[in-house]
């Protein structure tokens, strides 16, 4: 950080958990109500919440009092300490994204030389804590979703992967800071009024990244695992109260990482042009241009969800495996070709 | 249900009373999964015992009776008119539609026939509750898919219908407006203008249906090839309604047995589809409802006048005699087979129930296919509780 604050390290730390812990529930409030209780009330012909605060604002605040003042049920035959843990690895996992998200030249609170690749383990790590939940509620429902919610993660963990590789090759490196700052010293053929946003030439990319976060985030059509209608709720249908609520914030908070993910790999992340790429504005501006575009694509995501029916289990792995693994694989060998050749 | 199938019923219960007692360390071995009876996809209380390996199922059992109240029973102690407010709780979507048969059977038997207006008027609201009925369906089908929002559009627009019946007959679930001898009262003024401009708006919710859901290529690949009934053991299950004319069997009582109804006066088509499958079923009631729509329009065009009530006593007896009269419910064959003794009221009422025959087919369609199938299935066959339980 370099605010011109000097901190020890401890108290660096303590400021960076601080923010992280803060950005994840204001993230996922914010998509929470914007998308989930208003826009798609719009899209289906309903208001949404009307009644807490002006148009339903205050809803979330009086629905987390709910869930806080819910008693702590745990199944009786529920392995108790893996039940209790579940929650707190799926949202830990969100919590880890954060670190690298960046929001300006300096706002970030690592950036780290692997940092896409860090990224996308990290959001793998919630599949352990699905399969958890699965299994330690002694469920057959929960079971049922929970082993749904492995085999999709992992299967689909491998196009997410491979989407990005592109934009690596093209941007030659994996900070997610340098991936920003090459998309802003770019130029459309010698043209460089708005850099060059890689969804120029990776849009299949952002397209089977885009495809790949809805069934990492297990949004519908990806949505077996949660499956209201088939397995009513899957690994969360034990859960309540307040573990049910790090589930949720897990939810809309990944939702956020993986759109945040998305605005700096294809779509030129925090800046803004006409401005240098370390300039001290963007550290104030890159913020909301980060914002604006992330809700453009949890837009997307909760368009999609919103709209498409279901797809089954098999239907989804051969989706996956037979069609998005070899389309980034192809991807990846024309980015790698026309890289060399220009 | 047969002995053999009682017996079965009883192995699953045990089966499963056993499986609960190992379920702590889950075996390799089958599963067996309670879907119901308070499950989503069940929309009521039927209870499904599917024995699972993985996501597959091995064989299933419809278990039904968690919503039985007795209808044939408590109508023997009841007068005639008062039958009627039972029976419209039978499939609460459609109401007016039960009360139909029940009434033309007593009529029958009493020798009364309603007068042509009456006749008219019954199969308008027939059919505005059959609209009513099956656009809820087709909303609702996008739910057991997982598309949340077709079930909204479905609301909203089976709304506009029900408020049409609720013009008429006062009740918007429940109209009991059908009288032996023929109706409570004549339309209300305007009801025509509106009801045209409500159908008009229900062509649009079809058409805005089919882009939406069943033109969706996800949807189609979740329902076509599915749950494939072949017309041989539609036939030999009793399935009727949209299920048996979508295993392409042309069969509809509505042209085929029309009991007096204004049926046979307009023009309309009997949708039918070769392929037996989930997809098939939803697509035959689309356009079921499209000619639920065509039909009002021209009753409504040519509504005779005259009197809406033929002459009948004011305590009502009727004469000792059995009838059995069925019609084309918005779910599939509904009958009423009505035993008189001369009373006051009926001495025995069989109610013949569509949902009842169509659930039954389930552990013959079941077997074999995953999880997420059967929701679609049973989404596509299309029950209602109270249907099946009475």
């Amino acid at each position: 950080m370099t605010l011109g604050i000097e901190l020890a390290y401890w108290q660096e730390t303590t400021v960076k958990l601080a923010v992280v812990l803060a950005v994840i529930p204001t993230a996922s409030l914010i998509l929470v109500y914007l998308f989930l209780f208003k826009w798609v009330s719009f899209m289906q012909s309903r208001l949404g919440p009307m009644e807490a605060g002006p148009h339903g604002s205050l809803q979330l605040i009086a629905e987390a009092v709910k869930f806080l003042q819910k008693e702590d049920l745990v199944p009786e035959k529920a392995d108790r300490r893996v039940f209790a843990l579940a929650p707190v690895v799926v949202l830990g996992s969100t919590f880890l994204m954060f670190v690298v998200l960046p929001a300006g030249p300096d706002l970030v609170i690592e950036s780290l030389e692997t940092g896409i690749f860090y990224a996308l383990a990290v959001s793998s790590l919630s599949a352990l804590g699905v399969l958890m939940a699965g299994w330690a509620s002694a469920n057959k429902y929960a079971l049922l979703g929970g082993l749904r919610a492995a085999g999709q993660l992992i299967a689909y963990e491998l196009p997410l992967v491979l989407a990005v590789i592109g934009v690596v090759i093209q941007a030659e490196t994996l900070n997610l800071q340098n991936i920003v700052v090459a998309q802003a010293d770019g130029e459309i053929f010698g043209w460089g009024g708005i850099g060059f946003p890689f969804v120029l030439t990776q849009f299949i990319g952002l397209l089977i990244f885009m495809i790949a976060a809805q069934a990492e985030l297990t949004q519908a059509p990806f949505d077996m695992p949660i499956a209201e209608s088939e397995i009513v709720g899957g690994f969360q249908v034990e859960y309540s109260g307040f573990r049910f609520l790090l589930f949720f914030m897990a939810e809309f908070g990944t939702a956020f990482a993986f759109s945040a993910l998305g605005a700096v790999l294809f779509l030129g992340g925090w800046w803004f042009p006409g401005f240098d790429a370390d300039s001290d504005t963007l550290n104030v501006i890159g913020p909301i241009v980060m914002l604006v575009k992330i809700l453009a694509l949890s837009f997307v995501i909760f368009w999609v969800r919103f709209t498409y029916p279901r797809l089954r289990e098999d239907q989804l792995q051969k989706f996956a495996w037979k069609f998005l693994i070899p389309l980034a694989l192809a991807n990846i060998l024309v980015t790698g070709i026309l890289k060399v050749a220009f | 249900m047969t002995a053999i199938d009682h017996r079965r019923q009883r192995a699953y219960v045990d089966a499963q009373a056993s499986e609960a007692r190992v379920n702590v360390e889950l075996t390799t071995g089958d599963m067996t999964l309670n879907l119901g009876p308070q499950h989503p996809a069940t929309h009521g209380t039927l209870r499904i015992a599917a024995k699972l390996d993985g996501e597959q199922v091995v064989a299933c059992e419809p278990i039904m009776g968690y919503m039985h109240r007795g209808y044939e029973k408590l109508a023997e102690v009841r007068t005639y008119p008062q039958v009627t407010t039972l029976i419209n709780r039978i499939d609460w979507l459609g109401s007016f539609a039960n009360e139909v048969p029940f009434i033309l059977a007593a009529e029958q038997l009493m020798d009364v026939e309603a007068p042509p207006r009456a006749q008219w008027i019954r199969t308008v609201l027939f059919e505005l509750s059959r609209v009513a009925n099956i656009s809820l369906f087709l909303g609702d089908m996008g739910v057991q898919v997982g598309a949340l929002t077709p079930v909204f559009y479905a609301f909203r627009d089976r709304e506009r219908v029900l408020n049409q019946i609720e013009a008429v007959t006062g009740g918007r679930f429940h109209p009991n407006f059908d009288r032996i001898g023929g109706l409570k009262d004549d339309l209300p003024k305007g009801w025509i203008a509106e009801t045209k401009a409500v159908t008009a708006r229900m062509r649009e919710f079809c058409d805005e249906l089919e882009e939406l859901l069943i033109g969706n290529e996800i949807f189609e690949a979740r329902c076509r090839g599915i749950g494939v009934i072949p017309a041989d053991v539609a036939l030999s299950y009793g399935l009727s309604g949209a299920n048996i004319r979508a295993s392409g069997v042309d069969w509809d009582l509505r042209r085929d047995a029309n009991p007096g109804l204004a049926w046979d006066q307009v023009d309309w088509k009997v949708w039918t589809h070769v392929d037996g499958d989930s997809f098939a079923r939803v697509w035959v009631r689309l356009q079921e409802t499209r000619e639920a729509l065509k039909i009002i329009d021209q009753l409504l065009d040519g509504l005779p006048g005259g009197p809406i009530m033929a002459k009948v006593p004011r305590i009502i007896k009727v004469p000792a005699g059995e009838a059995y009269i069925s019609t084309e419910n918005p779910l599939g064959e509904m009958g009423y087979y009505v035993v008189s003794k001369g009373d006051l009221g009926p001495f025995r009422v069989k109610i013949r129930t569509p949902s009842f025959n169509n659930v039954s087919v389930v552990p013959w369609v079941m077997k074999g296919v995953y999880v997420p199938d059967v929701i679609t299935i049973l989404g596509s066959l299309y029950f209602i509780l109270g249907d099946i339980d009475r």
